[in-house]
């Protein structure tokens, strides 16, 4: 028997077992710090509704996504994929542009 | 920082390591659309990256706390209406519920996000790294003494530890005890004596 309801997802992590918490803290890079900007402007703008909204979207992510990718990785793919439904942005255009960026980046 | 035209040519920054990954470039995609497509400009963004920057706890959470500290009947409104107490002292209380939780004698308080890294950023700014991780997330809702332990924080077993889980419209800040010998300060003094961590429970605030 269980204490605790099956977790809902992998983000779902209260209660599991974890080891040592990292004290460390790092600078934020650049692009860390955009990203985290973009989704502030975003709100200010009101293309992303509120917290939850955002934080669905990571949820969505799914498993894999989530223990691959960093922080702000994810907030990257949640915020392009809320984009994309919200018509702001196509999946062409932001597929394209990458591959722009990866050709430049050579 | 960089100006309009010369993020557009070099979207790739050479004064960190370069973005690389597909994620990372997604993300840099993202953002060249949404300036392309008129949704803010190079200076909106620069302008709020600032202004997040500009957040720290001791200039933000510290004066709430200070300001609680010294005023009862503040002290009183910040528990009752987080938002509006935080406004009243001209700043910007942000987009989520603000619930202030006051660590008293009987009762130490402490904040956590396990479903992901929710934090009263408009207080206390970026969270720290290790808010954010899995190790903090999972264990301090099952033995957040042992945690606060290695925080280098002994809360007497006497005294009851209570756990927030904050959700994405619901954040907490923790009033951590006015220490002692503190009577003739003032309020900026005060504010000092403030940390980071002891606003988010894994620490008690400072001795003058």
């Amino acid at each position: 028997m269980s204490d605790k309801p099956q977790p809902i997802g992998p983000h779902d992590v209260g209660g599991m077992p974890g080891g040592d918490i990292d004290r460390a803290s790092h600078d934020y890079t650049f692009w860390e710090r955009r990203m985290d900007a973009m989704v502030y402007l975003l709100f200010k703008k009101g293309m992303v509704r509120d917290w939850a909204e955002m934080r669905h979207q990571i949820e969505s992510l799914g498993p894999d996504a989530y223990e691959r990718l960093s922080y702000y990785e994810r907030w990257a793919a949640a915020t392009a994929a809320l984009m994309i439904r919200r018509g702001v942005v196509s999946r062409e255009e932001l597929d394209r542009r990458v591959a722009e960026l990866k050709e430049s980046a050579g | 920082m960089t100006d309009e035209h010369h993020s557009h040519k070099h979207p790739l920054q050479t004064d960190h390591p370069e973005p690389s990954s597909h994620h990372e470039l997604m993300g840099i995609a993202l953002n060249d659309l949404l300036v392309s497509k008129g949704i803010y400009d190079n200076a909106e963004m620069n302008a709020m990256i600032e202004s997040i920057e500009n957040i720290e706890p001791n200039t933000h959470g510290a004066r709430v706390v200070a300001r609680a500290w010294v005023d009862p009947e503040y002290k009183a409104f910040l528990l009752k209406d987080g938002m509006s107490a935080v406004e009243s002292l001209g700043l910007d209380p942000g987009y989520a519920v603000l619930t202030a939780v006051e660590n008293t004698p009987e009762v130490h308080n402490l904040v956590v996000c396990t479903l992901c890294s929710c934090y009263p950023r408009f207080l206390l700014g970026r969270p720290p790294v290790w808010y954010k991780s899995k190790a903090y997330r999972s264990r301090v809702v099952r033995e957040p003494r042992a945690v606060l332990r290695e925080f280098g924080t002994e809360i007497p077993t006497g005294v009851e530890v209570r756990v927030h889980d904050s959700t994405a419209e619901l954040r907490y800040i923790v009033i951590p005890m006015r220490p002692a010998e503190t009577e003739g300060m003032s309020e900026s003094e005060l504010a000092s004596l403030v940390s980071r961590d002891s606003m988010i429970g894994t620490a008690l605030a400072g001795r003058p």
